[in-house]
């Protein structure tokens, strides 16, 4: 059941979790969009001009007016396209979703790149931090089908793109997802029975891929 | 529930974050009983209040925390939106420019003017803080026209989303000029801004609320020399 949408372009780069955010978001809502990848060591004018401040993807241009930050975009997207609710209808239950996808953005990604970029002393401290990332998030998660309770909701959007990168975390860290946190597992293969989440993410083992070109990238290992 | 609502609001005078959620709370006239955490410290209430982070502000409405400064503002507009003006836009467009503002403002420029006030010494790094306070506070004079559409504020006829994310930093913002020496806003680079934040600080809803520069200076002192501690330890 697709809406089609007046000129919708998503501006993302395939392995984004953040991109990844507004695939789904935009499945979720049924809403017709055309895919623009970019290669970000030589971004378009386009780009460039849709996002001047940060020149960064994602950027969602709808109608020709470009939003961008990937929770902004979400938001936006549910804001407008008002079926299938991302965020709660309560403001106390809404402020928490907030809480919760503003910590996915300020924990997940940094950690995860101290996991794969540094040794030694400092990648240790990288795999504690994680592991007590994800331990909060499943303490969050509990015993519900989704963080948003019976239906899929802002902070399963915001953090299940990052579940395609447990593997790769896992081999930089040396740890087991699975063993630290069995419901985030749980919840993630739950997830990838939609289609929204499973047609946006990419296999682990690519992920894991891409991690080892940044690598060889930053001169790592 | 014995005489209505209960609202508390956990934080510091000195902290624009606590501001904030003062502004807001004001804008729908909305009353509260501030705890003023003893700089330092953390008491159990905060500890408990916000266990994820133990930081301020922390907004307790009938006993349960909402915390993150811009995320109390949005519950404030949405629980008390029949009360004042609406602080975010209506339009979804509109709320999106607002909210990436907001995030730019948190992300990028205040951490750079943050380390013009806890600064070691006049060294690169803060020559580079110095380049990135000023080139933003130009991008904000944009959006600030674009915004504003010629009114007073940028959320138009009164202080909106914008305004409180930004505007909570005005304090600090004059704070940092006096002890850097430099003028970070400018009547010939940032005019618009110069007015506006004439305007918010002097707004009802905020005018109570913001700090002395003079008594920010004297906290942004105690800043840089515990910076300046840990530097040659």
């Amino acid at each position: 059941m697709a809406t089609a949408a007046k000129g919708v372009v998503l501006l993302d780069f395939w392995v984004s979790p953040f991109g990844q955010r507004c695939r789904i978001a935009l499945a979720e809502k049924g809403v017709e969009y055309e895919y623009k990848e970019e290669n970000l060591w030589d971004k378009s004018p386009l780009l460039l001009k849709a996002n001047p401040v940060h020149k960064k993807i994602p950027v969602l241009i709808h109608e020709g007016n470009p939003i961008c930050e990937s929770l902004v975009i979400v938001q936006y997207i549910d804001e407008v396209w008002s079926n299938n609710p991302l965020l709660p209808s309560d403001p106390y239950e809404r402020a928490q979703a907030r809480f919760w996808a503003d910590f996915v953005d300020k924990k997940i990604y940094e950690c995860g790149t101290r996991l794969w970029k540094l040794k030694g002393e400092a990648q240790e401290e990288a795999r504690k931090d994680m592991i007590e990332i994800l331990k909060l998030l499943e303490g969050e998660l509990g015993d519900k089908k989704y963080f948003g309770g019976e239906t899929f909701g802002f902070v399963d959007v915001a953090f299940v793109p990052f579940s395609a990168w447990f593997y790769s975390y896992e081999t930089c860290g040396n740890f087991s997802v699975e063993k630290e946190c069995p419901k985030l597992v749980a919840w993630a293969k739950r997830c990838m029975e939609r289609e929204s989440v499973s047609k946006s993410l990419h296999d682990p083992h690519k992920v894991h891929e891409f991690v080892g070109h940044l690598k060889k990238m930053y001169g790592v290992e | 529930m014995a005489g209505g609502q209960e609202l508390k609001l956990l934080g510091l005078w000195a902290s624009p974050f606590v501001l904030r959620a003062g502004i807001a709370l004001n804008l729908k006239g909305v009353g509260y009983e501030f705890l003023e955490e003893v700089p330092g410290t953390k008491s159990e209430l905060l500890l408990r209040s916000n266990p994820v982070y133990k930081k301020m502000p922390v907004l307790i409405h009938n006993g349960k925390p909402i915390c993150e400064s811009m995320i109390i503002v949005q519950y404030i507009d949405e629980v008390w939106a029949a009360a004042g003006p609406s602080i975010l836009p209506s339009d979804p467009y509109d709320r999106a420019i607002a909210r990436f503002w907001a995030v730019y403002i948190d992300d990028k420029w205040f951490p750079a003017l943050m380390k013009i006030i806890a600064a070691k010494a006049d060294d690169e790094e803060t020559a580079e803080a110095r380049e990135q306070v000023i080139a933003g506070l130009q991008l904000l004079e944009e959006a600030f026209e674009k915004c504003s559409k010629g009114k007073d504020f940028f959320g138009g006829e009164s202080v909106g989303y914008i305004d409180i994310a930004f505007g909570c930093y005005c304090g600090w913002l004059k704070a940092a000029e006096k002890m850097a020496g430099i003028k970070l806003l400018d009547k010939e680079k940032t005019p618009l801004l110069m007015g506006w934040a004439a305007r918010f600080c002097s707004a009802d809803a905020v005018k109570e609320l913001m700090p002395e520069v003079d008594k920010l200076v004297e906290v942004g002192n105690m800043l840089r020399a515990r910076q300046n501690a840990a530097a040659t330890n």
